[in-house]
């Protein structure tokens, strides 16, 4: 089995000594990309960003370019960086700020320069107090290296940054609650269309919003040229991702690989990779792209790891978050948690996500004791297709933003591939399966 | 439990003048009073408010939606136990069983002496290393029975404090410089009123009540800054 050995775009720095620092970060190369940019002109850095198609990394998969393409002409325009990394089982932005935030600055003051942007805003996700102190300390040396601020490098550009702290809401990671959010509101979405960021973004101001590995990618970009990062990749999925890969795997982790050239096999076998299930077990099914996605099965491995591929088979990329159930996973257990993080994430807004929500982790849960009838199969798929109608994928919407339609996956992925199981429960008054197998860890 | 003390005054007056509009510094603010008092107090809530022009429940409204905030006091250590998917497939679970008898309170308890709070979190962002677990927000992975047993003794003995602020202290990294290259733009005369809570500029206009509220929002620039 052969991994393709594609050049780390975003993770090149990682696990250097004190890769966070500008010394190690000038060490190896730091913000010439910027430099390069700001000997061009805005709409060219623009031009090269779109030839690159730099799709969306934080989970709807939007070409970054043609976002930076819709703005409004309007002043002033703001950039904010969505750092609010919150779906269940994605791990790669939080890595990103705090190993290498002057990568994530240089991107967004390119960003920032091509967009014409007259502030930066960095929202980061409130809990990760490890990356907010990175990401300010990094911002500070940006400040005194002369690469933010008042003419930087001496092009007559200019432009401030302010780090932002989230303070812990899920719903936040969506662009529009995040702009409500840093409004000093709570987080509650925005209906859209009509107006996007791009028309009515921050304090109704035309605003981009691109996320954290997203941005990561612009100095390489930038330095390397659009063709060196369309030769990575395949179709429309161009560059290179890094899958956060979770769950019962021997080497869970953060893997940066060519996009699109990848199965899930390789991606859960492959020995430099996730190195397999866990103590030799049977894969039972995986989420591939993030808690919202529908779950594939072992007959599905062999699916490549792209948008499209994954969009036909039924499913979504997502934010790239693949997490792994071995044979002792209980499914239902595993579905109603998802639905459990629903519930308590919903913001309250709309009635189907907020009422429906609760009443699905409620039938969830008495499934997965064993207090469950065969009837509340099909009440919880009702519930669910009053939810989302029709259950299709990709899946319809009757709410606000998309955390509404994201509940009805996971349960109805685990009825459709483990009926047998939540037969099992109901017949045997409890769960079948053993408890979540806490594995003590010998140390020194 | 009080008001911002001089000292956070002035760093309140300084995270104020990073925005265009002032009622975005209302997270940073809110994390002020808590890094201050360990949770946010009502007269800490008041001062923001005051801060911000804004009325005492407009702001207490806005921090009970967000997890961090503690609108009653915690105990000095926070412990914040991931459950989610990722988690509980390696046992996250048994693990805040664990805690929870090791500790003798259940999720949302502090303990008698006041030195821990226990929570059930959601994904935390650290997959990789699961089960894991947040103490002050500072992070520990890979955990299990006996990874909590010597954490948990390190923190009673006082081992921990440069790794572990108190609860409340985030971003221990303070800006170095205000803003450079020109004071925060806000929107302007040209700028469309801010949709409050979804929908365009039309339906907020439809709406008197509402558009009087958007626009003190968007007159009230900040001076500062101006």
């Amino acid at each position: 089995m052969t991994v393709t050995q594609a050049p780390r775009v975003v993770t090149a720095h990682f696990g250097l000594d004190r890769s966070w620092t500008l010394q190690s970060y000038l060490a190896h190369g730091g913000y010439q990309g910027l430099r390069k940019a700001l000997g061009m002109g805005p709409e060219e850095v623009h031009q090269v960003v779109l030839a690159a198609s730099l799709l969306g990394r934080g989970g709807a998969g939007f070409d970054a370019g043609r976002k930076w393409g819709m703005l409004r002409k309007a002043k002033p325009v703001y950039l904010v960086v969505n750092g609010d990394e919150s779906e269940p089982a994605t791990f790669k932005d939080h890595a990103l700020m705090e190993a290498d935030p002057h990568q994530l600055i240089e991107g967004a003051l390119i960003c920032a320069y091509a967009i014409g942007a007259d502030q930066v805003f960095i929202y980061v996700r409130g809990e990760m107090a490890l990356a907010q102190e990175r990401v300010q300390a990094a911002l500070n040396e940006a400040y005194e290296h002369g690469a933010v601020g008042r003419d930087i490098f001496g092009s007559g550009f200019s432009v401030d940054i302010v780090v932002h702290p989230g303070a812990g809401a899920y719903i936040c990671g969506d662009e529009t609650a995040l702009l409500e959010s840093l409004e000093g509101k709570r987080g509650y979405p925005r209906i859209k269309p009509p107006y996007y960021p791009a028309v009515i973004g921050l304090y109704g101001a035309p605003t981009v919003v691109n996320n954290v590995e997203t941005l990561s990618n612009l100095p390489w970009v930038l330095l390397n040229g659009a063709d060196a990062f369309c030769a990575l990749g395949e179709g429309t999925s161009r560059g290179t991702k890094i899958l956060a890969l979770s769950g019962r795997v021997q080497r869970p982790g953060n893997y940066e690989v060519e996009f699109a050239k990848l199965t899930f096999r390789e991606l859960i076998y492959d020995r430099s990779l996730g190195g397999g299930v866990r103590d030799g077990k049977a894969l039972k099914a995986f989420i591939p792209g993030g808690v919202s996605s529908p779950w594939f099965g072992p007959d599905q491995l062999d699916i490549t790891l792209a948008n499209s591929a994954i969009a036909q088979a039924g499913s979504m990329a997502g934010s790239g978050a693949v997490t792994v159930m071995d044979e002792d996973t209980c499914a239902v257990r595993a579905a109603w948690r998802i639905s459990r993080f629903y519930h308590r994430e919903s913001c309250g807004q709309c009635t189907p996500c907020r009422e429906g929500s609760g009443w699905v982790e409620k039938i969830m849960r008495r499934l997965e004791d064993g207090h469950g009838r065969e009837a509340d199969l099909d009440l919880v798929l009702d519930v669910c297709d009053n939810i989302s109608p029709g259950l299709v994928w990709p899946p319809a919407q009757t709410t606000i933003c998309p955390l509404g339609p994201s509940i009805p996956p996971s349960v109805a992925s685990s009825i459709r591939m483990f009926r047998d199981e939540y037969l099992a429960h109901i017949r045997e008054g409890g769960c079948p399966f053993p408890p979540d197998r806490l594995r003590e860890h010998a140390r020194a | 439990m009080a008001r911002l003390t001089p000292e956070n005054l002035t760093r309140a007056h300084e995270l104020i003048a990073l925005y265009p509009l002032r009622r975005s510094a209302m997270l940073p603010l809110l994390h002020l009073v808590q890094e201050q008092d360990g949770y946010l107090s009502p007269e800490g809530i008041e001062h923001v408010a005051e801060l911000l022009g804004l009325e005492p429940a407009e702001v207490r409204g806005t921090a009970s939606f967000y997890d961090m905030f503690h609108l009653e006091p915690v105990g000095k250590y926070v412990v914040a136990v991931c459950t989610n998917i990722a988690c509980m497939l390696a046992g996250a679970y048994e693990l805040l069983e664990h805690i929870e008898q090791s500790l003798g309170v259940p999720p949302g308890g502090t303990t008698p002496d006041g030195t821990f709070t226990l929570e059930e979190a959601e994904c935390l962002a650290l997959c990789g290393n699961a089960p894991c677990l947040t103490v002050n927000w500072r992070f520990f992975g890979d955990m299990d029975r006996g990874a909590w047993d010597s954490l948990a003794e390190d923190l009673r003995a006082g081992r921990l404090e440069a790794e572990v602020p108190p609860h409340g202290a985030l971003c221990r990294v303070r800006r170095s410089v205000g803003l450079m290259a020109k004071p925060p733009v806000g929107p302007g005369p040209a700028g469309r009123p801010v949709p409050a809570r979804g929908g365009g500029a039309e339906v907020e206009l439809a709406n008197s009540k509402t558009t009087s509220a958007v626009s003190s929002t968007v007159l009230e620039h900040n001076e500062e800054g101006a």
